[in-house]
């Protein structure tokens, strides 16, 4: 029955996207950026809303709800998974509040009034089926996907606003936006860029190579000179996985040196980060929030017997608090951290914040 | 170093002829006349751009040797005048010795001495007259070679003035006549260090030598050899390591004849430091080291007999160390000790002696704590030191100073060692320190540093870029998963590796130094420096 093989395809693929995001987040996969992390979990969520059998709203994000708890318990470092799922959900809140023509902004706004006179509202709603939902809400996530794709571009066309010449800008590991963002600077001004490796991965090295070779002046520091050279930099502008619901960061380990070091000599601290990063997550979650690879990249397992005496720590985040932090430049322009919790709103039901 | 073309007698123009070819060290009389022989002709050409006539008559005096002027005591020396005007002066130092212009000094014969005498002090009325009236800028001129020897205000390090070109050629001078190879920097330079060396340990400086050495005592290459492949690290190590090379170099030293024993033996050593410099730069202890050592060679009475005074200068090089080094430890475990109590999370970075001792001290005191050690990229000295406190039995934790963040929570006291504490009190130490420091005060954690008292130094500096130490740009590549990005960084010319030695450390982040006198604020290092002053 081709209903039958569509729900296994559709199974299967949601299991290889699941085995996927566990392998890779243990560092023995090939790294994925956040983008096509982003761009994988759109793809898969709208197959299921192609695919899977469902009749009302209610019933759909239902679904979606449940392969959303699976994939961010596959992966909970993956924080843009969830992002996405959550975007879908809204999505299909809008598209079920415009075919039932009420207008959209009531449904959204938490006012005090709505809280105290309307609470049972919610539930009930989604069940009405309507024939177009599904076509509507396709079509509503591949806008999505179109915004999906065109963030690195957004962003780095802002880069000229912020660079100006003879600049030394500071940047810590690897991050796709930062060196987009950098490039597209680099074909108008003249600037010097000082990257940290970022041990024990050394993405820098990699970032390094790359800036280097569109004529970028670049310098590889080790982690440790970053306050030794920070006297001389003028801006640091680094990329992160997460921003979280306060303005905070989760970026990788040594940002929050980088912050500091910016903060005592007055150097501003710019984050190019793309709204998918946005998560409505606070950092007091301390389990969660701090995840740990294999020691062997910081002692490898040549360093003989000492290993069993010692204990060894590797974590790969880093908690930057939103004081530190001077300005967010995403792909809907530029932002201070104080109006973080705002978009957040914008972008997600508050619903929809646990899942 | 004999490139003067100086005509000579023909007897010690073979000489000193032959001893170039065959390579041989220059004996002492040879170089002072060689000396000699320079300034003579640079007081020549002086005198001879401002006079110009009345000169010329002066230079048909015939060209054989004269004897010495008085004040200096040396056998042969040469003649007072250069070439008569009628040869051009022989300078091209290309222009060897045998083809210089031989008619002119052999036709002459050798005129009595008296009257050679007589000649010169005429000359040298005439050029008293002459300079009365106002011509005072040769006199000047003559006096600088003189007045370079002593300056009056301190000279810049030769060591952080790279990007000029007329101290490296100063240099080169200096070491071509000491007979030092000149090491050349490597790899292209980061533009904010273009004034300091940049090295690379593939190259040692011993590869240019010729085996075996007579210039430099064996155990000097040997030595210079170990800190430029980075086998002696840590300032403690390094210090130690050359009194004990020096201690070795005053064993098998003997006084030449005619020579004291307290100037010549600190002119033997200069080429010597000259040649570790080059290995690596010199740290501030063992420049303090060196000036002590130098200052007891030239407290040497003059009557003291020569096997006498090298048992004293051995005496006093291991006085030194084991009052500076020894015991300022143990009087530093003894107050740091205090500072440690039950239960406490020590973080500590890299490997310092100091620390490392005080942390074992400490443990067998039954001091109940543990220790998480901090280590960075490329040098990963911290392994080390996890080794020498997991020998002991301490509990240890081992992470990178990228995880600084994650593990200072759990921290209640930090404790670095210092490679040197300058005079407005910012702590040198290895690059990284002022990073701990500075997020450790972020999260109140307060900071102690442990320094002994020789470590002290009068230079002021308050950013890590006008005086620090470049190490070799290989260290940072990095293999992973079989990929080095790194490797053909050479080839690209915008990218540029920059691995820093020495970072300074502001004294708002230290909340105390321990010393050997005691536990003082950082700032009270000029106290401290000028107390030592006046004791010494």
């Amino acid at each position: 029955m081709p209903g039958a093989d569509k729900e296994t395809d559709l199974t299967e693929r949601i299991e290889a996207f699941l085995a996927d995001l566990k392998r890779g987040g243990s560092g023995t996969g090939p790294l994925r950026g956040s983008g096509e992390m982003a761009r994988e979990t759109t793809y898969l969520l709208r197959r299921i809303t192609a695919q899977a059998r469902w009749s009302s709203a209610g019933d759909l994000m239902e679904i979606i709800r449940n392969e959303g708890r699976r994939m961010t318990a596959a992966q909970p470092s993956e924080t843009t998974v969830g992002n996405m799922v959550r975007r879908v959900l809204k999505i299909i809140r809008e598209e079920y509040a415009r075919s039932r023509g009420s207008s959209e902004e009531t449904e959204q706004q938490e006012s005090l009034h709505k809280l105290l006179t309307a609470g049972e509202l919610s539930e009930e709603n989604f069940r009405q089926h309507f024939v177009h939902l599904k076509a509507n809400v396709i079509e509503a996530i591949n806008e999505l996907l179109t915004e999906l794709d065109g963030t690195t571009d957004n962003i780095a066309m802002q880069a000229l606003e912020h660079i100006h010449s003879n600049e030394v800008i500071m940047t810590v590991g690897r991050s796709r936006t930062v060196e987009a963002f950098l490039k597209d600077a680099a074909r108008k001004r003249k600037f010097h860029v000082i990257v940290a490796e970022c041990a024990p991965f050394c993405q820098g090295h990699e970032m390094a190579t790359g800036l280097s070779k569109v004529g970028i002046e670049t310098t590889v520091i080790a982690d440790a000179a970053i306050f030794a050279v920070m006297s001389r930099v003028n801006k640091v502008i680094i990329g992160t996985q997460t921003v979280l619901a306060n303005g905070g960061l989760r970026a990788v380990n040594g940002t929050h040196s980088v912050a500091l070091a910016a903060r005592h000599h007055s150097t501003p601290l710019i984050i190019c980060a793309p709204m998918f990063k946005l998560s409505p997550q606070f950092p007091n979650e301390e389990d969660t929030f701090h995840k740990f690879v294999s020691p062997h990249e910081v002692l490898p397992f040549t360093a003989g017997e000492i290993l069993s005496k010692v204990n060894v720590h590797c974590p790969v985040f880093d908690y930057v608090p939103p004081e530190l932090i001077t300005l967010f430049i995403s792909n809907i322009g530029g932002n201070a951290p104080s109006y973080i919790y705002r978009l957040m709103s914008e972008l997600y039901h508050p619903e929809d914040h646990k899942l | 170093m004999a490139d003067c073309g100086e005509p000579d007698g023909p007897g010690n123009k073979d000489d000193i002829a032959r001893s170039k070819n065959e390579g041989k060290e220059l004996t002492k009389e040879e170089k002072q006349r060689l000396r000699k022989q320079k300034k003579q002709q640079k007081k020549h050409k002086e005198r001879k751009n401002e006079k110009g006539p009345s000169e010329t008559e002066k230079d048909e005096t015939p060209v054989s040797l004269l004897p010495p002027p008085p004040p200096v005591a040396t056998q042969k020396a040469p003649s007072a005048l250069p070439a008569p005007a009628s040869a051009p002066i022989p300078v091209p130092a290309s222009a060897p010795f045998h083809s210089s212009p031989a008619p002119s000094p052999a036709d002459k014969p050798a005129k009595s001495k008296a009257e050679l005498k007589a000649e010169r002090r005429a000359r040298q009325e005439t050029d008293r007259a002459a300079k009365q009236p106002g011509s005072s800028s040769s006199g000047i001129k003559t006096k600088v070679p003189l007045s370079e020897l002593n300056p009056v205000v301190k000279r810049l390090p030769e060591h952080v003035q790279v990007d000029d070109p007329a101290v490296v050629k100063r240099l080169a001078k200096k070491l071509e006549r000491q007979q030092i190879p000149l090491r050349s920097d490597y790899g292209y330079k980061v533009s904010l260090f273009s004034h300091l060396h940049q090295y690379s340990r593939k190259a040692p400086l011993t590869q240019l030598l010729s085996i075996p050495s007579t210039v430099i005592h064996p155990s000097i290459v040997r030595l210079g050899l170990q800190y430029s492949q980075g086998i002696v690290a840590g300032s403690n190590a390094r210090s130690v390591a050359l009194l004990h090379a020096f201690k070795q170099v005053i064993r098998d030293y003997t006084t030449p004849p005619n020579e004291e024993l307290s100037r010549d033996l600190v002119n033997k050593l200069k080429p010597y430091i000259s040649f570790l410099n080059q290995c690596r730069p010199l740290s501030a202890s063992m420049g303090n080291a060196i000036k002590y050592i130098k200052k007891e060679i030239s407290n040497i009475p003059s009557q003291c007999k020569e096997e006498e005074a090298k048992t004293k200068l051995l005496k006093c090089i291991d006085r030194y160390i084991e009052e500076k080094i020894v015991l300022a430890a143990k009087a530093i475990s003894k107050y740091a000790i205090e500072k440690i109590s039950d239960g406490d999370v020590i973080l500590v970075y890299g490997c310092s002696s100091l620390v490392n001792h005080i942390l074992c001290e400490a443990f067998e005191k039954s001091r109940k704590f543990r220790v998480i050690v901090v280590d960075s990229r490329p040098r990963l000295e911290g392994r080390e030191a996890l080794r020498r406190l997991v020998q002991r039995g301490i509990s240890c934790t081992y992470v990178l100073i990228s995880a600084l963040s994650y593990i200072l929570p759990e921290v209640s006291k930090v404790f670095l060692g210092a490679h040197a504490l300058l005079a407005n009190g910012y702590v040198m130490s290895r690059v990284g320190t002022s990073q701990i420091a500075l997020v450790a005060r972020t999260f109140n954690v307060p900071v102690l540093v442990c320094c002994e008292t020789y470590k002290f130094c009068e230079r002021v500096q308050t950013d890590s870029f006008v005086s620090n130490e470049l190490d070799d740009p290989d260290d940072l590549m990095v293999t992973r998963k079989g990929k080095t990005q790194l490797e053909n960084w050479q080839d690209v010319s915008s990218l540029g590796l920059l691995n820093l030695v020495y970072d300074v450390t502001p004294p708002d982040f230290v909340d105390l130094v321990i010393t050997d006198l005691g536990m003082i604020p950082c700032t009270s290092v000029p106290v401290v420096l000028r107390v030592k002053n006046l004791d010494q």
